[in-house]
Parts: structure tokens; C-alpha cells; sequence
């Protein structure tokens, strides 16, 4: 099968590589209808997470046609068209069975930290991505949702992480009607976390990042106020000014491991690695969100350590919260948004291209290309 | 400040959706197991009836007690940078020591690639495995620039060392040359 293979740093290609199988009576076998490059994945493009093997292939975000499926698979049959969410979950450990599917204790064997992710390294639990013509997919029973019948497939890919985790970033801001909220990076999740930081009630949302044609993107699609880091000096000074000097109720870091704006924590964070990515986002939350308020972080970071002002969250009385989307437990809701019209995930892409391209549509979404917003990969097998 | 104009906040109340899920209740502090009501099933240890069989070479972090019902097996451990990621296993996930040779092991994995690329007699391709072409076509003026800056600084490189090779030559000439006096 045709399936996308990383070489190192910032190299990538589509070659032939063995068919999936079945290693677990709840392991099914899905064939890939589309797939997309999710911004986390350009951690993992740059090099930035260890333990990312040469011959892996990514992808984590990616809906199919269930094409086999092991013997204690009951809850989805061979022909169904599901949504796979990104976590790897077992639905029966302490964790799942409190529907923090992103947490599972029975996917990952590589680390304590983190759950099962597919196509995100070994030290995600070495799993194969969806960036391929057929993947397999561990916990049939627990994962895989059948796509509703009306729904596009552009609509349903966008549903395994892109829209759960910004709905999941408004989530953990605990807004309250009449909030305003901060949203730092305008790439796909931060602009879907100000869309739907909307839906819990806030008063006021604003979203900073320094790509002008993706503040317009913004603007358009999220309804927010969309400011450009590099023309309003610092931000954190900017959000105190128009918050009256209180700073924003809840600040939402939609960036992590690659962000941009500050000199040092680039270098010793994007270049030398001396930090899990740089911090510069979550540097700019904390400091610009109002004593007693919420940080809530869905930007990725390494394993290891990052500059961070704790001192200031701790004087600020502040609660910062984060996790790995829960997926399955935001499924239902999403999906009803999507049929009531209220969220329209299909329109972020901007690019759809063939999986034998998937090299030029990483350094096209890396390189901010063509004012790349979204990049959706289609298998040929899916034609 | 740029574009303040179209930044002009809009009445949240007419946006689709606007409040829907505003939840009072959703207080950050708040446990999470009292919400999901976890202590009805307070068995944190039941797992899966089924385990994944362990065919192929999987390393554990020590941060868990056992191999986890599934477990992925592409790219098992190899090489050099197998030996060095093995290492890095044996040591738990808040030293630098488990962290950091993993990153080294990476770079070791992708030299490995290349050479096992030139073993099969496959010439990687540079510039299709860097999507160059994507640059060429959206980005031509800038990327030739790169190009161009990083070719010119290498040359220069070359011609630098190059020149203090033929330095330190003529030096030592000059030298034997004087001590025939």
C-alpha cells in the first residue's frame, strides 16, 4: 500500500509499504478516505519529539471504510464509514472509564505521560499513521464513530482532532457569559477555539498570531477581532490595554512547541532543543491573563522542560489546565453542531492534494505556503 | 494598531450558536472523577480481557508497571540508534537522561536511513522529500535567495579552510627551504 514514510528533519516521501494486521481481536483494519497534516504534526516534520523513528508514518487525523476487523470487534462491521478520533483509548481503564479517552493507560507503552496517538512516534506508542491507504486501528469497539449518513467526509475528517480540540480549548477556559477570551495562534485549532469560544458565551474574542492572511481567515470565519503580533508590539501589554489593565478572563495557547515572537525562546527552544519547543505562547497566556483567570493549553510541548513565568501564575492565583482532546466524549455534541449548521469544519481546508504529494503539502503547511490554512490528503485507494 | 476598523466587536448575541453550551457550572477546579462519576466503578486497575502478543523487540517506560494491552510495532528498535535508545529506556521520564539520547538516537535513525537507502541502491531525493517544489512555485524569490546565501556561505567555507591547508604547505616550504642555509 501506498503510505507517507519520514526520513529525518524536514524529509518525507509516499512509498510502497506492507498492508496492516490485525494484532488484537479489537484491532480493525480501516482503508483511508482521507487524512489530514495537522499542525502538531510539524513537531514531529521538525524533529522535535524524540524518539520519531526513521520509516514511520504519520497521521492522525483520518476517516475510513472498515475493511477488516478482528474477532471480539462487535460495535462496528466491515463497509462502515467511521470517523477515527486520535487517541488510541482501551475504554476500560481508570482513565476512559472517566472519558479522558486522551489518557488512556492501556495504549501507550512507551511512556506514562501520554496515551496512545497513531502516527505520532514511539514515544505516542509507535503506532503507524493514517497518511497511508489503509491503517490499523487498535480498540474497534471504543474509537471509531459511524459517520453520519448526511455528512461530508471533509466535514467528518475535521472531526477526529481539529474542531474537538479547539471546542476543547474553549472547554478548559471555563468561559462565562460576557468573557473575554484570548486566543494565541491562528492556525486551524486556535481559530476553531475562538469560533467556538462563541458557543460557551463569551462576551468578547480576540486571536493574535503574526500571518496576516490567516488573522483575515479568522476574522471571516470566527466572527473574532484578529491582531497582528508584530504590529501591536507586545501582546501582553496590548491585551492589558484594552482589558481596562485587568488582562483577558481566559487565554487559550493554541501554538505550543513552535511558536514565534520571542528571540531566546526560539533559539534555545526550535533550534538548539534545550526546551520541549518554544514557549513564547504560553509565556505571553500567563502574563496576559487577569489574576484568578484560566489558561487553558492545547498547544503541544515536548516531554522535557520549558521556560515558563510559574512565579507569575502562582502570584496570579491562576488555573491552567490542559489535556489531550478527549474525542470520543465530544463527538456526539460535535457532530450535532455540524448537522444544526452551527460549526462548519470543511470550511478551514484550503488545500486537498493526492497522498503521493504528501511531501509537498508538509513543507506547504510548514512554510505557511499558498496561504495554507488546512491541508486534506487523499489516498488513491479512496477514489 | 492595523485594520482597527474591521476589528470593531460585533454583538456576540447574533452569531449562530452564541451561548449554547455555556455551562455555569464549569468551575476549572472542579474534580473531575466527581464528574464523571468514577466512584461508582472505583476499579483503577481492570484492563482489557485481550493482550496484544509481544512478537518483536518493545521497549517499556519505567514509568509503567506493564506492556499496555496494545502497543504499536512499526520500526522496532535497530542499529546504532537502537543501542542508544535502549539505553535511554532504562531511565524514567523526568530525567534528561531518558530524553535527551532519544533525540541523538533520532539523528543517528536518520543517517542510518540514508545509508540504507544507498545500501538498496536508492538515491534519496532531496529535493521531492522537502516538497522544494512547492517552494519553487510559491515562494521562488526567497527560496532562491536561501539557496543561493546558504551555497555561497558553504563555497566560502570551502574556499577558507582550503586556503589555510595550502598555507600551513608553503609555511612549512619556506621552513625546509631556510634550513638548507
Amino acid at each position: 500500500m501506498l503510505a507517507m514514510e519520514y526520513r529525518g528533519p524536514k524529509r518525507v516521501r509516499a512509498v510502497q509499504k506492507p498492508m496492516p494486521e490485525i494484532q488484537h481481536p479489537q484491532d480493525a483494519i480501516v482503508k483511508v478516505l482521507r487524512a489530514c497534516i495537522c499542525g502538531s504534526d510539524l513537531h514531529l516534520y521538525n524533529g522535535n519529539i524524540p524518539d520519531t523513528r526513521v520509516g514511520s508514518t504519520f497521521g492522525h487525523e483520518f476517516v475510513g471504510e472498515i475493511v477488516d476487523i478482528g474477532s471480539d470487534v462487535t460495535k462496528v462491521k466491515v463497509g462502515d464509514r467511521v470517523i477515527v478520533p486520535f487517541n488510541i483509548a482501551c475504554g476500560e481503564c481508570h482513565f476512559c472509564k472517566q472519558e479522558m479517552f486522551g489518557n488512556c493507560q492501556e495504549s501507550n507503552t512507551e511512556s506514562g505521560a501520554i496515551g496512545g496517538i497513531y502516527g505520532y512516534s514511539h514515544t505516542a506508542g509507535g503506532f503507524n499513521g493514517g497518511q497511508a491507504e489503509y491503517a490499523r486501528v487498535p480498540y474497534a469497539n471504543v474509537g471509531p464513530v459511524i459517520i453520519p449518513a448526511d455528512m461530508d467526509l471533509d466535514d467528518a475528517v475535521m472531526l477526529t482532532d481539529v474542531i474537538p480540540t479547539g471546542y476543547q480549548g474553549a472547554e478548559m477556559a471555563g468561559i462565562q457569559e460576557g468573557d473575554t477570551v484570548v486566543v494565541f495562534g491562528a492556525g486551524p485549532i486556535g481559530i476553531t477555539a475562538a469560533r467556538c469560544a462563541w458557543l460557551f458565551g463569551a462576551g468578547r474574542v480576540i486571536i493574535i498570531d503574526k500571518q496576516e492572511y490567516r488573522l483575515d481567515f479568522a476574522r471571516n470565519y470566527a466572527y473574532c477581532e484578529a491582531y497582528n503580533f508584530e504590529e501591536i508590539g507586545d501582546p501582553v501589554m496590548f491585551i492589558k490595554k484594552i482589558t481596562d489593565w485587568m488582562g483577558a478572563d481566559c487565554v487559550i495557547d493554541a501554538v505550543g512547541a513552535e511558536a514565534e515572537g520571542n528571540t531566546l525562546q526560539t533559539i534555545t527552544g526550535r533550534k538548539l532543543l534545550l526546551q520541549a519547543g518554544s514557549a513564547t505562547a504560553l509565556h505571553w497566556a500567563i502574563n496576559a491573563v487577569k489574576k484568578g483567570g484560566v489558561v487553558s493549553i492545547v498547544g503541544v510541548y515536548g516531554p522535557t522542560d520549558n521556560l515558563i513565568p510559574i512565579g507569575n501564575a502562582m502570584n496570579k492565583g491562576l488555573t491552567i489546565r490542559g489535556n489531550q482532546t478527549s474525542v470520543k466524549r465530544l463527538l456526539p455534541r460535535l457532530i450535532e453542531h455540524v448537522q444544526n449548521g452551527v460549526l462548519d469544519p470543511k470550511g478551514l481546508i484550503t488545500h486537498r492534494m493526492p497522498l503521493e504529494e504528501v511531501a509537498n503539502g508538509y513543507r506547504m503547511f510548514s512554510n505557511k505556503l499558498d496561504n495554507c490554512i488546512k491541508t486534506v490528503l487523499i489516498p488513491p485507494t479512496a477514489n | 494598531m492595523k485594520d482597527n476598523a474591521i476589528n470593531t466587536p460585533i454583538d456576540p448575541k447574533t452569531i449562530k450558536g452564541w451561548g449554547i453550551d455555556a455551562d455555569p457550572k464549569n468551575d476549572p477546579t472542579y474534580p473531575m472523577r466527581k464528574r464523571m462519576n468514577a466512584e461508582e466503578d472505583p476499579d483503577s486497575k481492570s484492563r482489557p480481557d485481550n493482550l496484544q502478543s509481544v512478537d518483536e523487540e518493545v521497549l517499556k517506560s519505567v514509568d509503567r508497571p506493564k506492556i499496555s494491552a496494545v502497543f504499536g510495532t512499526p520500526e522496532p528498535p535497530a542499529g546504532l540508534s537502537g543501542v542508544i535508545r535502549r539505553q535511554a529506556y532504562k531511565y524514567p521520564e523526568n530525567q534528561y537522561k531518558r530524553w535527551l539520547p532519544l533525540v541523538l538516537a533520532d539523528r543517528v535513525d536518520m543517517l542510518e536511513g540514508v545509508v540504507s537507502d544507498l545500501s538498496k541502491g536508492k538515491l534519496p531525493n532531496i529535493w521531492a522529500e522537502k516538497g522544494y517544489d512547492m517552494e519553487w512555485k510559491h515562494n521562488r524569490t526567497a527560496f532562491i535567495t536561501k539557496m543561493a546565501t546558504i551555497g555561497a556561505v558553504t563555497a566560502g567555507l570551502v574556499v577558507w579552510l582550503s586556503s589555510g591547508k595550502k598555507k600551513k604547505k608553503s609555511k612549512t616550504k619556506t621552513k625546509d627551504y631556510l634550513s638548507r642555509f
